[in-house]
């Protein structure tokens, strides 16, 4: 899959070519907010809850030394084995040997956002393992040959009609069919065949129970489920920050998690894996990739909070209109922008920009992020460290001139109105970038100071 | 009780009737207003771009100019957000915490300080409120939708006291507009598609005007108005709640 | 070995203090005699279907009713369709419906809880066509805490909630029920299962 390398605003510019397809991605996201937002409504202590969740991962956070080591006791004692990997190129290789030992090379995987991170479809692909995405929307941009674009939905960016053309290159269903219930029972029939040929799954972890060793699974397809259970051995992917402590807790996360992310009251399923059949093998592979570094920072360790919900990405004015590909990573939206630059700084300087700060994501957060204030700091780092333009720089050295003193404020001021008035058309090149799509604000002659000294006199206070 | 009215730097150079309207407001509602008149921007479009390590000079100048008030008020949410969560000066911080606290935005100040149950003002037309992020998020001067909490809105109580005004409902009550600082030109096409969206709302909901607390979300929609050669006018609050 | 001490070895670098302390569970809701009738509006609104009955029987004269008598029925509950017998998982691939019985149901989300012992065969829930669950009347909590107090420290292999029959809103968000997973979902909340 070839990577992206324009940044957000070039990418996000290239989406808005096609108002139209805009419209409809943004209305069918804010769709999915607005049910959440009903569904939110039908718990009165939906606050609470979200504080509650937002302090039990705060805990375990504080903990999580201690919490791993408690679930991996668990875990083991329960007949599973738990790998640890401090890299994505570690954590691919450990899946791969054991899908090597397994003496397989053909899997079925159900929808990890951390196997994207990780990037391990291509790692297996290139060692000869052929991987089948069973999430019906993973599936879909599987064969398209891209990127998920969202996190719960990942081919939320593509029309039925063009899912109706892969599937009838790909599934040979019926040329110009884009009937959702047809394609959806086109994709049954063509992965069952799949799930029934495949004795390695690999799914990932929605959230790993310290307290009693066990791993939890929520799908709405049973996809996760029956690639499981049909297969010998279970490859479950976990970042380590998916830790809770007690089993007691899945009842405050999963009260939140579909409702944040799609409006239901809970997918249909919730699947509480704790020991493999006898006979069956059952690994656990605990990623670190960057997690306990970004644990020692106080700004930006919130995010490890996160139980990938989406609602964040659902609710962001910006995401909604300049897509998840416009990100170039494999988590988008709010979350993504502050998550990546923790990764690689160069590549995602831009996302933390890629923001007016509107502050929605962290009201609909369920663990209480504090999305929009990390998105601020993350700006005064990458500056610090340099991920700015000479040009930017210039600019606001500049700008500090003008408004550190009074009187340079007052006179640049003057002579930009004075230049707006009199000289417009100097505004009207292509570098003011204001000027394509919008009216220069009319310039008044006097500034409110002006007619401040003129009607009320310099008295008193100044 | 002194209080000083502070500027937003592109109202004082590009809306100053802005000013002059919350002037005007408070002076009628019995308030004794100082203009400090070396004030000039509270430094916030250079620390969202990343740049707050150059604000100091700019903070200063604000302690400098705002020392000694018993409340600060102003007609911008996003201004009084910034000069809440960020002012500090290494040369008094004493001063700079005590600005801190008693900054005030205009509608917030005319109901907690105030407490205003009744104006003079009319403006018989249909307007719709655009509720700025800053105001509402950050001063929650209204209920954000996405929480489940009570709906409360300082702005559209204020408003309703406004004779023969006309409050539109909007498909969406507090979609940003896209203005976000340097944002509307760094991330043109996304700002330009979130401002023309709301103002769509707006105008199929029928606004003759659209209000809100902040100027510089106003001066983004109008620039889009003025393009599409609208009829649509945009209005600060102070200035209708001075009509 | 050497990534496990690694990142055991960061994380203790990581740890600062104070410690944010574990926060007390609270109930927020109570049992209510309206639990079931809130328990089946939300799993019919889910795209369950919802039979109320006395017993098995009840069971019994739905699936006379609705399976042609070739139809492969696997069953949990011994009097009724056909035993598991074999534990290998692909031989089930013909079953048109299964039907197994749940501990309990939960109302905030119309979810029935089932391990080991009721799930029988792991992959039954999952590979049959169809779906039958049966759960006792009196066996139904208002929301999940109830549940997981419920479930307690049960020492289970596989435990799971199901709530509903599979389905997926992928394309373009137009809701299909029967995804990968059963096609269609009956719950039958009896007086008594026997």
């Amino acid at each position: 899959m070839a990577k992206p390398t324009s940044d957000h605003p070039q990418l996000a510019e290239a989406f808005n070519a096609d108002e139209p397809r805009v419209d409809w991605h943004d209305k069918t996201l804010w769709f999915v907010r607005e049910k959440r937002d009903k569904a939110a409504r039908k718990v009165p202590e939906w606050e609470q809850l979200r504080e509650l969740a937002s302090s039990i991962k705060a805990h375990v956070l504080d903990n999580l030394r201690e919490y791993l080591l408690e679930f991996e006791k668990n875990a083991v004692a329960n007949g599973a084995t738990v790998h640890w990997a401090s890299t994505p190129e570690e954590h691919n290789r450990i899946v791969h040997d054991i899908i090597r030992s397994a003496g397989e090379s053909k899997i079925v995987k159900s929808k990890s956002m951390l196997t994207e991170e990780c990037h391990l479809n291509d790692y297996l692909e290139k060692n000869g393992v052929e991987v089948i995405d069973t999430d019906l929307g993973e599936r879909i941009v599987q064969l398209a040959n891209e990127a998920p674009s969202h996190i719960v939905l990942p081919c939320i960016h593509k029309k039925k009609e063009e899912i109706g053309e892969l599937f009838h290159k790909h599934l040979g269903t019926p040329e110009g069919n884009a009937d959702p219930v047809f394609l959806t029972t086109s994709a049954r029939l063509h992965l069952r065949q799949h799930f029934l040929g495949s004795r390695v799954a690999i799914t990932g972890v929605n959230f790993a129970v310290a307290e009693t060793g066990e791993i939890v699974v929520c799908t709405n397809e049973g996809n996760a489920d029956l690639g499981v259970q049909l297969a010998d051995v279970h490859i479950a992917c976990s970042g380590i920050e998916k830790i809770i402590p007690q089993r007691k807790h899945l009842g405050v996360f999963l009260r939140l998690l579909a409702r944040s992310a799609t409006g239901q009251p809970v997918t249909t399923y919730s699947t509480h894996f704790r020991k493999p059949l006898p006979g069956k093998q059952f690994h656990i592979v605990l990623l670190d990739n960057g997690r306990s570094e970004r644990l020692e920072s106080a700004d930006f360790r919130n995010a490890l909070k996160c139980i990938r919900c989406g609602a964040c990405m659902n609710t962001c004015p910006v995401y909604r209109r300049s897509g998840g590909h416009s990100y170039h990573t494999s988590i988008a939206g709010p979350i993504g922008s502050i998550l990546a630059p923790g990764l690689n700084m160069k590549e995602n300087a831009d996302l933390p920009f890629a923001s007016t700060l509107c502050g929605s994501c962290s009201n609909v957060c369920p663990v209480k992020i504090d999305i929009h204030t990390q998105l601020y700091k993350w700006r005064q780092v990458i500056v610090k460290e340099g991920y700015t333009t000479s040009a930017k720089k210039a600019g606001m050295t500049a700008m500090n001139t003008i408004l550190s003193y009074p009187a340079v404020f007052r006179s640049s001021g003057r002579a930009a109105r004075w230049f707006l008035r009199n000289l417009p058309s100097m505004f009207d090149h292509r570098a003011n970038v204001w000027a394509r799509n919008r009216e220069m604000p009319s310039a008044p002659a006097e500034s409110f100071r002006d007619w401040y000294i003129k009607n009320r006199g310099k008295n008193g206070k100044s | 009780m002194k209080v000083a009215l502070f500027v937003p730097c592109y109202v004082d150079q590009f809306y100053p009737r802005v000013a002059i309207a919350s002037l005007e407001l408070l002076e009628k509602l019995g308030v004794d207003v100082a203009v400090p008149l070396n004030q000039t921007c509270c430094g916030q479009p250079m620390a969202n771009a990343g740049f707050e390590h150059l604000t100091g000079n700019c903070n200063d100048n604000f302690v400098r100019n705002f020392d000694g008030f018993d409340y600060i008020v102003s007609p911008s949410g996003s201004c009084v957000l910034h000069v809440k969560e960020h002012l500090h000066s290494a040369g008094d911080e004493s001063a700079a915490s005590h600005i801190r606290s008693t900054v005030y935005e205009l509608s917030e100040f005319l109901t907690d300080i105030l407490k205003v149950n009744e104006l003079p003002a009319s403006f018989p037309y249909k307007v719709g409120i655009h509720q700025s992020c800053h105001g509402q998020r950050g001063l929650k001067i209204s209920q954000m939708s996405e929480l489940v909490a009570p709906d409360f809105s300082k702005t559209k109580s204020l408003l309703k006291l406004v004779k023969g005004i006309e409050l539109i409902e909007l498909s969406r009550a507090d979609e940003c507009c896209g203005f976000g600082g340097t944002f509307c030109v760094s991330e043109e096409a996304v700002s330009v598609k979130m401002g023309k969206d709301r103002l769509t709302d707006h105008l199929t909901h029928g606004a003759e005007y659209i209000t809100g607390g902040d100027m510089s979300c106003l001066m983004h929609l109008e620039g889009l108005l003025r393009k599409q050669q609208s009829s649509v006018r945009v209005v600060h609050i102070a200035e209708i709640l001075n009509s | 070995m050497a990534s496990r001490e690694k990142i055991l070895g960061a994380l203790n670098n990581a740890a600062t203090a104070p410690k944010v302390p574990l926060p007390e569970m609270m109930k927020f809701n109570s049992p209510s005699p309206q639990d079931v009738e809130n328990f089946a509006e939300t799993l019919r609104a889910i795209g369950g279907t919802v039979v109320f009955g006395k017993t098995l029987a009840t069971v019994k004269e739905y699936i006379f009713q609705n399976y042609p008598q070739g139809a492969r029925i696997v069953s949990g509950i011994s009097t009724v369709g056909e035993a598991p017998l074999s534990s290998e998982p692909q031989s089930y691939e013909n079953v048109d419906l299964a039907i197994l019985r749940g501990e309990f149901g939960v109302a905030e989300n119309g979810a029935v809880w089932l391990k080991d012992e009721n799930i029988v065969l792991r992959v039954l829930p999952y590979i049959c066509q169809h779906l039958i669950m049966v759960v006792c009347k009196s066996d139904i909590v208002p929301d999940l805490h109830y549940a997981y107090d419920r479930v307690g420290d049960a020492s289970y292999g596989l435990g799971t909630f199901i709530a509903g029959p599979s389905k997926t809103a992928d394309i373009e968000q137009s809701l299909v029920l029967g995804a990968h997973g059963p096609r269609t979902m009956v719950l039958f909340i009896l007086d008594e299962i026997v």
